[in-house]
């Protein structure tokens, strides 16, 4: 299967006789829900009104994907799905094997990946589109994880391996919306794959592994329940959206979307401009992101911050460090200086906290002051 | 407050009810579709007639069981199908047959939290994603929702879908009287006449550019105090779509109609200004009303400030038919609501989280049938695959065999049945108030924050006063159980049997719904308050006494905790009484009461 087939660019074809879809086969191995599949237009990532935290989080992680994935928990109606949706559409194509179910890059090592360990360099490769894969309620074990290649099995009795969204995820970003509501299972295996990078398949007589790193995006309305403090932790950043109370934005926000849904390719075409800068900029922060300094005055603020706020592990310095550095990429410095950690730390922080379920003050309110004494 | 009592507003809801139907039926998925409040019956009956004639003909309309399973609602592997082709065909689900037309939801108030994360999703994106049984395809699926909600009480249809349906439509108080009689037979239904309602609708309308009703429309939510930014974009939508239908551009007409139909029946609060003597819709436009415009109009942000004289004219139309559609009445009932409502909306939630766990199948595993119940057909599909690797034939002549190996079989999943909810039963009279109510509560933190560990639910019973109060429907939300607690207040007499009632009514609803309930009584035992609402320590003893014993009829877990100074014998007396365990507070620190809970509900 090469990666040009599992992304068909067809629009969700009408079926004007509904009995004629159900004889159709299934699209093997076809996109979930690929939002940039059908060539439908998304709504451009620069266009979004507000929700400036969220984006700044998704900008990180599209600079630096080992941040650990972002957490959208809010109100709803607020964007969540159109910012993540936005985003795929705004990130620059890579460089993939060509043939390769897995995406792997032409300039790592080969083994990597069932499929090009067994390929001698140099591979052949092409530019893809970094692959946003959706998680949608109701998806079975065997399609996240991988399973018996169902129509080879049944036409030609031959037993193969069908990727899963997971090997369609890597090197991409795994979006999750209404993550609180994911079944457990389906958690348990993710937080397995999300810690190792590795997707290891013990099923149905496969036995293989292969290599699926992604960034998790996950999107939820905490009224609808809380989430595993396990998959909390997995994630890098954590931001709250909240509804735009402010009569202008809102305002902003209708008339920005009533004028995409009148004329989709219109719109998109008038912030073409926009996300084309915004791409450069995601494009030059990569660069320059290995080049970025951290002093160890910041280090040793986010080390303080930590220890103020009693957060457990190490994983909360780590992340500071690494999202003040994306972030001072992202502004086009070289240093990741003490106000990185002042902006970022509300995301990278709000989620670790020790969970005391009664303190009036919000982890928000929390980090904010911790922010404030540290920082000072 | 009853509508019936004048045919008028009766005749006039119709009307826009008959209006919503068109435009509703004339793009459902744009829409996003209806929240309908109604019982069965001919109303209802006829209004949906109303609907299904306004859609464009040939379109599909689906009812869809509040439980329905996955492989139904979003499709997957049809095995019959797979098995005489010899290749995997999709079963279409629900949502993608109902593409282009509608779903309808009978008793959506009983739809779990994940069924309608799926409907939602589709909602959105106009398409279903299928990633099951092999399967990874997306299926079209846009549809409009027509969610028929018959909820009394503490229930409602989801947050999550209601606020992504332009229309909230409550015929529940319409008689069939209201109805013109060609409209109860349904058959011969003419396309209904557009409302002519509002007298600024006969006037010819001037355009109105997308800028000035967005701002009008945004402006008009303020006013009527709607917090979702969806609402005024379902408006806009609508109002385009009104114009299309009629041909017309956009104009005060379009955008005045959507403010009626779409944010009117979402207002939570009046306009400011209401208080002052109607001036009427026929009032100039343009004429200067501070009192009706929203108070951030004022304050003047840059945005607003733009808007010339005809845009801020629009504004007050648009806000005007809104506000002229908003039942006499109604938003006096809201008001007085306000505090009821969101403690009804945690109920909602608490009783529909019980409906996915009542033992409803939750797929199946690889597993011995003698552990479980089999699934046969899961059992099927698993060994269809292998069938021609097997050596045994899909395509063979003759009665083909399916081979199936010990591998191959499946049992079915139920939800959990052991989900432990904790109820709280908090006594907050002022005997208890006085000594140690704050120390009640800490326990009670202490114990939330523990069942919030072990993801249990929580629900929390105040009784003080007359009665005993509902605080927390059974939740995990650990935001609603923080808002619970704080907002408890304290005072007045010790309705103590009112409480256990109410905490074994609780009880018995969680056992229903498959749940464990565990009572944790916090009290000091001493009951003067009786059931009958009067006061008086003996028959308020007897009636607690009684309440107690009920507990142990039911075999219902608890514990109770003495929140008195010194243990009281009136507390052990009750204690005993209900087969709880007995714990007094001095004594009961951090690890006992959790670990105590925590027994009471592995035990139960």
């Amino acid at each position: 299967m090469t990666l040009d087939d599992r992304n068909p660019d067809q629009p969700p074809s009408p079926a004007p006789d509904p009995g004629a879809a159900s004889e159709a086969p299934a699209r093997r191995g076809a996109p979930a829900a690929e939002p940039r599949a059908g060539g439908v237009s998304v709504f451009p990532f620069s266009a979004i009104v507000g929700q400036d935290e969220m984006k700044q989080a998704l900008l990180i992680a599209a600079v630096d994907p080992s941040v650990g994935g972002v957490l959208v928990f809010g109100d709803r109606g607020t964007g969540k799905s159109t910012a993540i949706r936005a985003l795929a559409a705004l990130l620059p194509p890579m460089r993939a094997v060509a043939g390769c179910p897995y995406a792997c890059d032409p300039a790592s090592s080969a083994g990597a990946c069932p499929h090009c360990s067994g390929q001698s360099a140099p591979r052949r490769s092409h530019r893809v589109p970094v692959p946003v894969v959706d998680l949608p309620l109701g998806a079975t074990e065997d399609r996240v994880v991988g399973a018996l290649d169902l129509e080879r099995a049944l036409t030609a009795g031959v037993k193969a391996f069908e990727p899963g969204l997971l090997a369609r995820a890597n090197r991409g970003f795994l979006y999750i919306d209404e993550v609180n509501l994911l079944e457990d299972h389906l958690v348990d295996l993710l937080l397995d794959v999300a810690a190792s990078g590795v997707n290891t398949v013990e099923r149905e007589g496969l036995s293989l592994r292969h290599p699926a790193r992604f960034v998790l995006v996950g999107s939820g309305n905490p009224e609808e329940g809380e989430l595993r403090p396990q998959l909390l932790d997995r994630f890098g950043l954590a931001v709250e959206v909240t509804t735009p109370t402010e009569i202008a934005t809102r305002i902003a926000v209708v008339r920005g979307r009533d004028a995409f849904e009148r004329d989709p390719a219109g719109f998109v075409a008038a912030h073409a401009k926009a996300e084309r800068h915004l791409q450069r900029r995601i494009l030059a922060a990569r660069e320059r992101l290995a080049r970025v300094a951290v002093p160890d005055a910041t280090l040793e603020a986010a080390a303080r911050l930590c220890l103020a706020l009693g957060t457990d592990g190490l994983r909360g310095e780590l992340t500071l460090m690494r999202t003040a550095r994306a972030l001072a990429a992202l502004d086009g410095g070289e240093i990741a200086e003490i106000d990185h950690l002042r902006r970022i730390a509300p995301a990278a922080l709000r989620h670790r906290l020790r969970r005391n379920p009664l303190d009036e003050a919000g982890s928000t309110a929390r980090v904010a002051r911790a922010v404030a004494e540290v920082l000072a | 407050m009853t509508l019936g009592s004048d045919p008028e507003p009766g005749r006039a809801l119709w009307t826009d009810a008959l209006r919503i139907a068109a435009l509703a039926g004339a793009d459902p998925h744009g829409c996003g579709g209806i929240w309908l409040k109604a019982g069965p019956g001919p109303v209802r009956d006829a209004f949906l007639a109303a609907l299904q004639a306004a859609l464009p003909p040939g379109a599909p309309s689906r009812r869809m069981p509040t439980a329905i399973a996955d492989d139904r609602l979003l499709g997957g592997l049809d095995l019959t199908a797979t098995l005489a082709a010899g290749r995997p065909v999709v079963q279409r689900g629900l949502m993608a047959e109902a593409d282009r037309g509608l779903v309808v939801v009978p008793m959506a108030e009983r739809l779990g939290a994940g069924t309608a994360a799926r409907l939602a999703a589709a909602l959105d994106t106009g398409a279903v994603a299928v990633a099951r049984e092999g399967l990874a395809t997306q299926l079209p699926a846009r549809f409009g929702l027509i969610l028929l909600d018959e909820a009394v009480e503490d229930e409602a249809a989801p947050r999550a879908l209601t606020d992504r349906l332009a229309f909230h439509l409550d015929l529940s108080r319409l008689a069939s009287r209201d109805l013109a009689p060609r409209d109860l037979a349904p058959r011969d239904l003419s396309p209904p006449v557009p409302a002519p309602a509002a007298t600024e609708l006969q006037r010819p309308t001037p355009p109105a550019s997308a800028e000035a009703a967005a701002t009008a429309l945004c402006a008009a939510a303020e006013a009527l105090g709607i917090g979702s930014i969806r609402a005024p974009i379902l408006a806009l939508r609508v109002a385009r779509l009104a114009a299309g239908l009629s041909g017309d551009p956009l104009g005060e007409a379009q955008v005045s109609e959507a403010a009626r139909l779409v944010l009117a029946p979402r207002a939570t609060r009046l306009p400011p200004g209401e208080e002052a003597p109607e001036t009427g819709p026929e009032a100039v436009p343009g004429d200067p009303r501070p009192g009706d415009l929203p108070e951030t109009q004022e304050t003047g942000d840059p945005e607003t400030d733009r808007t010339d004289e005809s845009g801020r004219a629009l504004e007050e139309v648009v806000l005007e038919a809104a506000r002229a559609a908003i039942p006499v009445g109604l938003l006096a009932f809201l008001a007085g609501e306000q505090t009821r409502s969101r403690s009804a909306q945690a109920g909602r939630a608490g009783a529909v989280a019980a409906s996915t766990r009542a033992g409803r199948p939750a797929g199946s595993r690889p597993g011995d049938p003698r552990r479980g119940r089999l699934a046969l057909v899961e059992t099927l599909r698993a060994a269809a695959p292998w069938q021609r690797l097997r050596g045994g034939g899909v395509n063979d002549v003759g009665p083909a065999r399916i081979r199936v190996r010990p591998e191959d079989v499946r049992i079915a999943r139920y939800r959990q049945r052991t989900e432990t909810t904790t109820i709280f039963a908090v006594d907050a009279s002022g005997s208890a108030a006085l000594e140690r109510l704050a120390e009640a509560k800490g326990a009670v933190e202490l114990l939330l924050a523990e069942s919030y560990v072990r993801r249990d639910r929580v629900a929390l019973v105040a009784f003080r006063g007359r009665g005993a109060d509902l605080v927390l429907a059974p939740t995990r939300s650990l935001v609603r159980a923080k808002r619970g607690l704080a907002g408890l207040p304290g005072g007045g007499g010790t309705p103590l049997a009112a409480g256990l009632d109410a905490a074994l009514d609780i009880a018995e609803a969680v056992r229903r719904g498959g749940g464990t309930p565990v009572v944790v009584l916090l009290t000091d035992g001493r009951a003067n308050i009786a059931r009958s609402g009067e006061a008086g320590r003996a028959r308020a003893g007897e009636d607690a006494l009684a309440a107690a014993r009920a507990f142990r009829a039911a075999g219902q877990r608890a514990i109770l905790i003495d929140t008195a100074p010194r243990p009281q014998e009136a507390a052990r007396r009750l204690a005993a009484a209900m087969a709880a365990r007995y714990l007094p507070l001095p004594q009961a620190d951090a690890g006992t009461l959790s670990v105590a809970v925590r027994d009471a509900g592995r035990a139960a």
